[in-house]
């Protein structure tokens, strides 16, 4: 079963906030509601880098362990999805997330928040009838074939969404041909990977390799 | 800034978790003394436009950036404290939580089997004493609702899920969670007005003296078979009010904070809020079972006082002998036109 999750590349995000945009459209969220932002850092300084955030849907979510009313749970897919009838909007999972992916419509006196909103990887949420369904919780394009309207609007492809073996797959591909030495997992074997060093074939072949590894990782996972 | 403070913080409250943090990084920092020049060409390799380890690095240690979402505290890119609270709430004050009322469960029962219901030594006189004023009750039975309101919420926020949803069902659960939680952030502040009510107006009979030292030492009567003297309030009862105030006022503290976000509290002001709040809280239901089962099941004739206000003048004699002494002049004889008044009082409260 495929593990979808999303990459940022750092290196080709350009802050157009088009990911934002997209995913405001696709889900049309309530007011005050983003689910994607993107951080620069280092803003206008040479070393500027920006990523796309929402939420990452972890496989050990931290939002699913401290929920007290247990309303997430995870997909074949490891989606992590929530279920807003149960929210009590108590305002744990924000607390608890390290990407600051949950939001609340509003956040008043005697801790009413309303019902938590956050990134469902466009796969819509649990309720029966499509068109609630949209209401509540935003599109589902996974049940239609297709990957978040974020990644696939992103204009770099910086934002890359899909099963994790694939988005890695992807990312390391992009990482050898850059010539980067000490790519994502600097354990590896990087004196093959020296610019310019290397011919088109290699590069290919190192990438696979890599991409196995990836997989070995997942599998350990 | 802020918010380095606030983490600063919040590693403080986690006292024991900082202090490990703080050898392993002692160790981490030895055991790669060594190596700089090899981190030095390693950074310079990931130099560039490339984010390298240094950025990775920053951005885990709560680094903020610039961002267009208007959400609160949007510019961080990653919080890993919340981890840390997830570890301290689950892993410590949920079974933290469940050890000690278990414990006090447990004690308890332990004590009704050996000891059973500490009965009167001598036949009631009839005669009663006024123990506790219209007031007095009412303050009393208020915060005492109250309290038991919020500890069955509370308890089901942080246990509900365990086995509610399990043996109930989705629907009964959703509502119940719900109202646990609704109770919770309405009844909370209420509580709060009672208990401060009740600190004032108790403050003055709860100064410890050197009968109440003798009352400990004799274990409140286990210790020795002479029941130990007391004033109006024993050992005990002036233990359990200040138990009462000290946590209570910490439970009432950190559950404002928590309960009104409007004072623009980060993430890790909540998180520090809410371990304090279920840390203190819980132990508070752990030590008021012990009042709760000496004013019912484990004392004859103590319940008659918070009910009723009078208590029987043997009961008074045997538990309370100092005050006794000072209020014996005043005690009403069993009159049955006075008997039935305050009989009429009680079901006009319940």
């Amino acid at each position: 079963m495929a593990k979808m999750k999303f990459l940022c590349d750092s290196e080709r995000c350009i802050e157009c906030n088009g990911c934002v945009t997209a995913c405001k459209n696709a889900n049309e969220t309530e007011w005050g509601i983003q689910r994607r932002r993107v951080v620069t850092i280092d803003d206008g300084e040479p070393n500027e880098t920006s990523i796309s955030v929402a939420c990452m849907h972890c496989t050990d979510a931290p939002c699913m362990a401290v929920c007290p009313t247990d309303c997430f749970y995870q997909t074949d897919d490891g989606i992590v999805l929530h279920d807003k009838d149960l929210c009590i909007g108590c305002g744990y999972c924000l607390f608890a997330c390290p990407f600051g992916a949950p939001q609340f419509p509003k956040q008043g006196a005697f801790g009413e928040r309303g019902k938590m909103d956050k990134c469902t990887f466009c796969a819509g949420g649990p309720e029966e009838d499509p068109a609630k369904q949209k209401a509540k919780y935003g599109a589902n394009r996974i049940a239609e074939g297709k990957l978040p309207l974020c990644a696939e609007m992103c204009s770099t492809k910086a934002l890359l969404a899909g099963d994790a073996q694939t988005v890695s797959d992807i990312f390391r591909e992009r990482v050898v041909y850059r010539g980067h030495k000490d790519g994502a997992w600097s354990s590896l074997d990087s004196e093959k990977a020296v610019p310019g060093e290397m011919s088109q074939q290699q590069m290919a072949a190192l990438a696979d390799e890599l991409a196995v590894d990836a997989g070995n990782i997942i599998a350990k996972a | 800034m802020m918010i380095k403070t606030i983490q600063h913080n919040s590693r403080l409250t986690a006292g024991g978790c900082f202090t490990v943090l703080l050898l392993a990084l002692t160790a981490f920092m030895f055991a790669f003394s060594g190596d700089v020049s090899a981190a030095d060409q390693a950074t310079e390799k990931v130099q560039g436009n490339f984010a390298g380890a240094d950025y990775w690095r920053s951005v885990s240690d709560g680094t903020e950036g610039y961002t267009t979402s208007q959400g609160a505290e949007h510019g961080q890119l990653i919080n890993v404290d919340g981890e840390r609270w997830r570890h301290w709430r689950n892993k410590w004050i949920s079974p933290g939580g469940l050890i000690a009322i278990g414990g006090s469960l447990g004690l308890l029962v332990l004590v009704y089997l050996t000891l059973g219901c500490m009965k009167l030594d001598k036949p009631r006189t009839g005669r009663l004493v006024l123990r506790w004023g219209l007031f007095d009750r009412a303050m009393h039975w208020f915060v005492a609702i109250t309290f038991l309101t919020l500890a069955f919420s509370g308890l089901n926020i942080l246990y509900g899920k365990h086995f509610i949803p399990e043996y109930f069902g989705y629907d009964i659960w959703k509502n119940l969670i719900a109202l646990s939680k609704f109770l919770h952030n309405y009844i909370g502040p209420v509580f709060s007005v009672g208990l401060l009510v009740m600190i004032v107006r108790w403050f003055g009979h709860n100064f410890f003296n050197m009968t109440d030292l003798k009352w400990f030492i004799q274990g409140g009567g286990l210790i020795g078979n002479k029941h130990p003297s007391a004033g109006f309030l024993n050992g005990g009862e002036k233990g359990w009010f200040w138990a009462l105030t000290i946590l209570g006022l910490v439970v009432v503290g950190s559950g404002l904070v928590l309960d009104f976000p409007l004072f623009g509290q980060t993430r890790n002001d909540m998180q520090t809020a809410n371990l304090i709040h279920g840390g203190v809280s819980l132990l508070l239901v752990a030590v008021s079972l012990g009042h709760i089962y000496i004013g019912t099941i484990g004392s004859e004739g103590a319940l008659e006082g918070m009910k009723t206000g009078y208590v029987d003048e043997t009961w008074a004699k045997q538990h309370h002998d100092l005050w006794y002494e000072e209020v014996k002049d005043q005690i009403k004889e069993p009159a049955g036109e006075e008997k039935s008044a305050t009989e009429k009082g009680n079901t006009g409260r319940a």
